[in-house]
């Protein structure tokens, strides 16, 4: 029992758990789009892109508040999505390279300004380690109610523009010829997933980034092929292994909180892989087996038959 | 300058040349993301090799973590051969979850480990001298310079060797089949050399900033060239650009040298793109400007042509009725017939816009419909 209390009665582990459970909602459902819009990497590039926009933020204001860092990398984040969508727009250069060079140089960029702003006295580090790796221990109740804020905001407007983002996933020339805004409709759900990301960049960091946008909704899409389904489960992994990974990062001394909800998502992710019902390899592999069974049987009978 | 900042100039020459090498057809396979994958999980590779050998200078490190680079894409294209995840999905799939796992191990073992996490992922040409290559007690030079040369050495070969299967493999797979060549062990061979050259290169530029020379500046010459052998050249040498003006400039503002090689990477770029002559932004917007015109003006010519002498004449020739009828602005259909005029093919008659006979010949050497037939339009 005393076990139990620890768990209920510890502060930190509340807001950090509460803090990754939100951001894997978000990221769950936004991820959800990503990936069937095949842009799952859009996540890596933009949190790469964002250490710019903090460093800028930072000399400008020369202050070290979280939210206005956050403004800072939603700016350069959105101006690096930009970026990505112009070039492949206006030339023959593909979605995989521009990603890669939108990444590395915004993110080159970003240590510049860095290694420069540790020069200035009195700025000392402006915590590169905990942006890159995330430090989910040390989220603060502020920033679990701006996650909240920002989920319930990502929930309204996914269910408010249902139909439109549906149609925006799956067959967007079509969307067009019925005049819907798509271009706008584009631009407000990259803008979201810029934002989640931007609010996950303290959880888990830059670089695992892109494992929390892909995983849930990948794993979330072997169960069902209904997208509010998808959506649902997604949410779901995505707020169980931040929880999951949160417990274990408080009993396991040492262990860091972000590469552990990435190792328990992924390993939701290839259990789902190898045996989501109907889609699973296991599954598939069955199938396979019977249907050759089946077939062999037909052509014995038909032998027997002569 | 000094010997250790001309050791770090070649070094940062080597690095790029190389990157670019194995860069152009890793971004001709739409691999681009690969880099980026195979740059955090040699990570892991390091961190293991690291726990066997309990030596940071040792070359099994670099063994052990051009295999994880292998290994990386191996797992990738199996996950996508179950043909439930699409390839990029499975490129952010299993890197941070390898990457998840050295980041623990260090974690874990911190206190026995003296390996630093910043310096691996980040890099510091700066302090790539220090390391020095002592044979016998006599000093031959910074231990990178060789790392890379032998990098470089490899890659180039490699390419001058194999550089028709690569060809053929990267722009027709099924045809390389066919003449007997296996995509699958010249794909394996790339990729192996990509994670040697990463591996080589974390030192110098660490492996975020491996990705900026592998993916920009190939991806800069694939925009510009049109042929494979000019796009390598072109590659290697925006390469070498961009890594001699980046060390310069961080020489001069004394910041990171990695970070102000992709900056300059990114930099070349976007000189390239929007000022080529051929290709570029500002060409681009041009061009689409006078076509937007040209077909503008063509169609004010067939419609004057279509309605003259028919009844409809007083409504259809005044301008101020083509402006409603050809839904255009004022200010468009100005300069439209500022052009026209300017050309001599239209002129006004009291109100109304009457195309003349130099208006027509142009319009029949034009235009894509027959002007020798009867007028085709409504009444």
């Amino acid at each position: 029992m005393n076990f139990l209390y620890d768990i209920l009665l510890d502060h930190t582990l509340i807001t950090v758990g509460l803090g990754s459970a939100i951001f894997g909602i978000i990221s769950g459902v936004l991820g959800t789009y990503a990936v069937l819009r095949k842009q799952s990497l859009i996540g890596d590039a933009v949190s790469h892109a964002a250490l710019p926009g903090i460093c800028i933020i930072f000399l400008i204001t020369g202050t070290k508040e979280t939210s206005l860092f956050l403004i800072g990398a939603l700016i350069s984040g959105i101006i690096a999505s930009s970026v990505i969508m112009y070039i492949t727009n206006v030339s023959k250069i593909k979605y995989d390279s521009s990603l890669g060079m939108v990444l590395s140089v915004f993110f080159g960029l970003g240590l510049v300004l860095l290694t420069y702003i540790q020069k200035i006295p009195n700025a000392n580090q402006a915590g590169l380690e905990r942006f890159l790796f995330g430090q989910a221990s040390t989220l603060l109740k502020f920033d679990v109610k701006i996650m909240a804020i920002v989920g319930l905001l990502v929930v309204f407007i996914t269910s408010l523009l249902w139909k439109e983002f549906k149609l925006l996933c799956f067959n967007s020339e079509f969307g067009a010829s019925l005049g819907f805004p798509i271009k706008k409709l584009d631009f407000l759900l990259t803008g979201l997933l810029v934002v989640s990301i931007v609010m996950g960049l303290q959880t888990v960091g830059v670089i695992l980034m892109s494992s929390m946008i892909i995983a849930p909704a990948v794993a979330a899409r072997q169960w069902t092929d209904k997208l509010w389904l998808m959506m649902i489960l997604s949410a779901l992994f995505g707020s169980i292994s931040g929880i999951t990974g949160t417990l274990i990062s408080f009993f396991v001394p040492k262990m860091p909180t972000g590469p552990i909800i990435v190792v328990v998502m992924s390993a939701i992710t290839f259990i789902s892989i190898l045996f989501a019902p109907n889609r699973g390899t296991i599954w598939k592999i069955i199938r396979d087996r019977k249907n050759e069974e089946n077939i062999n049987n037909y052509v014995l009978l038909a032998e027997d038959r002569k | 300058m000094t010997t250790a900042q001309v050791e770090i100039l070649v070094i940062g020459i080597l690095t790029a040349a190389s990157c670019a090498l194995v860069g152009s057809f890793l971004i001709l396979r739409k691999m681009a993301m690969m880099s980026d994958a195979i740059g955090h999980t040699i990570l892991l590779g390091i961190v293991i090799a690291f726990f066997i050998t309990q030596d940071l200078s040792s070359p099994l490190l670099i063994i052990g973590a051009a295999f994880t680079g292998v290994i990386t894409v191996f797992l990738v294209e199996m996950l996508q051969k179950t043909n439930l995840v699409s390839e990029d999905s499975s490129i952010g799939i299993i890197f941070p979850f390898l990457f998840s796992i050295g980041i623990i191990m260090i974690s874990m073992y911190a206190g026995s480990v003296h390996l630093d996490v910043d310096a691996v992922l980040l890099g510091e040409l700066a302090f790539a001298p220090f390391d020095r290559f002592i044979v016998n007690g006599v000093d031959l030079g910074a231990k990178s310079l060789y790392v890379m040369g032998v990098v470089f050495l490899i890659d180039l070969i490699y390419i001058i060797l194999f550089y028709k299967e690569l060809k053929i493999v990267t722009f027709d797979a099924s045809l390389a089949a066919v003449m007997g060549i296996s995509p699958v062990i010249i794909h394996y061979s790339l990729m192996s050399l990509v994670s040697i050259t990463a591996v080589g290169a974390f030192n110098a530029v660490g492996t975020i900033l491996v990705v900026a020379l592998i993916v920009v500046p190939p991806t800069t010459a694939y925009f510009l060239m049109e042929d494979l052998r000019s796009m390598i050249l072109w590659s290697v040498i925006f390469g070498i650009l961009s890594g001699i003006l980046g060390i310069f400039m961080a020489f001069y503002l004394d910041v990171s040298i990695a970070g102000s090689i992709s900056v300059m990477t990114g930099v070349i770029f976007a000189i390239v793109f929007i000022f080529s002559p051929k290709k570029g932004l500002l060409t681009i917007i041009q061009r689409r400007r006078n076509q937007k015109y040209e077909f503008a003006e063509l169609s004010l010519l067939i419609h004057l042509f279509n309605h003259e002498d028919t009844d409809r004449e007083e409504i259809e020739l005044n301008p101020q009725n083509i402006i409603e009828h050809f839904k255009w602005n004022k200010k468009f259909l100005k300069a439209v017939l500022e052009q026209l005029i300017k050309d001599g093919y239209v002129e006004f008659e009291k109100d109304l816009l009457k195309i003349n006979k130099k208006g027509m010949e142009y319009l029949k050497t034009n235009s894509i419909y027959n002007i020798n037939d009867n007028k085709t339009c409504c009444n």
